[in-house]
């Protein structure tokens, strides 16, 4: 099955991706648990491309998901290919339907995210994680294990897709800070 | 707009924040920005908010005797927006007098500006953490200086940056 991830690139999607606005909490499709998709679907496979256009075009973009381009479905794509704090990568890819099957080595770390431009939380995640889901278009299932900066990507989108921010998960109440560094 | 600054302490009780803010409802002042939290026996909290008058709130927080508040009316700020790069200060060693003050004098000369600072005493251990933001290119110079004023007060001292990631 991992096969399939490491051969996945944006274009076997076959449409051409159209760059949307990124939507800021408070609003409502951010707190809204998305909808579980058929990954075949035309439309999901038209939101795979959008999604990848979108994350291209926002600097520091390492990841975005569904509800972030104000559509309620469970799709996110991830690409940490350029960061330092990346160990396991495994390129740009999207995944639909996903969910964390194992998750272990728990750590802190300051995430921020461009749902919510200004401000930054201390929020504990596992720095290694086994996800499951399926790619769009063809729907093939995958699982792939992962750790450190993609694993923590991985958590934060599939927390966008059911309907948690950051902020539902930060360490405590001296957890959030005002955002210093603008990209 | 009128806005104001607002400090009210007392002894820990529960329902100080339920009343409090309450009152401030009640005369319409909105709050902003808030630190709550309790030191020692004390429940403290430091609220900006915009509405009222501060001869409104003054009255509206009078009924609650049993806590010590004081009203200002402040200017709104022109741009919070910090300039520094953010750095994370940890202080940690036996008591003693003076920690803080020669800390933050340390941070201070570098032109470090602290935005947030907590300090704990717990036993003989005491804590400070701080975060500062820093002109750039100076923390490996102010980590020496912090070195040595830890040295001096025979503590330890950390200096890191805080990184946030943008997923």
């Amino acid at each position: 099955m991992s096969d399939a991830l490491a051969d996945w690139k944006p274009d076997v999607l076959g449409v051409e991706g159209r760059v949307l606005p990124v939507v800021t909490a408070p609003a409502a499709v951010l707190s809204r648990e998305g909808a579980e998709v058929d990954p075949a679907d035309p439309e999901i496979v038209q939101l795979a491309a959008d999604l990848v256009a979108t994350m291209r075009v926002s600097p520091g973009c390492v990841g975005l998901a569904a509800p972030q381009v104000g559509v309620s479905a469970q799709v996110f794509v991830v690409d940490v290919t350029q960061h330092p704090k990346t160990a396991t990568s495994h390129g740009t890819f999207v995944l639909c339907n996903a969910r964390v099957v194992e998750a272990s080595r728990w750590r802190p770390g300051r995430e921020g995210c461009m749902s919510v431009p200004d401000l930054t939380g201390d929020v504990k995640r596992a720095g290694r994680v086994v996800v499951e889901g399926a790619l769009p278009g063809t729907g093939e299932a995958v699982r792939l294990t992962t750790d450190a900066f993609e694993a923590r990507a991985l958590q934060h989108e599939i927390d966008h897709c059911a309907g948690k921010l950051f902020l539902d998960r930060v360490a405590g109440a001296h957890a959030v800070y005002q955002r210093k560094v603008y990209l | 707009m009128n806005e104001l600054a607002i400090t009210v302490i007392g002894p820990d009780r529960t329902g100080i924040i339920a009343d409090v803010s309450a009152a401030l409802a009640g005369v319409g002042a909105n709050l902003s920005d808030s630190t709550m939290t309790r030191l020692r026996g004390h429940f403290a909290m430091t609220l900006i908010c915009t509405g009222p008058t501060a001869g409104d709130v003054e009255k509206a927080l009078e009924p609650l005797s049993d806590l010590l508040a004081t009203v200002r009316a402040v200017q709104p700020e022109a741009d919070g927006a910090a300039r520094g790069e953010p750095y994370l200060v940890s202080v940690h060693g036996a008591d003693r007098l003076g920690i803080v003050a020669a800390v933050t004098r340390v941070v201070a000369a570098a032109g470090g500006n602290i935005t947030d600072l907590t300090t704990r005493l717990t036993g003989p251990l005491y804590v400070l953490v701080a975060e500062v933001d820093l002109p750039p290119g100076t923390a490996d110079d102010l980590a020496v200086r912090l070195a040595e004023a830890a040295d001096e007060l025979g503590v330890e001292v950390t200096l890191r940056r805080a990184e946030s990631d943008v997923l």
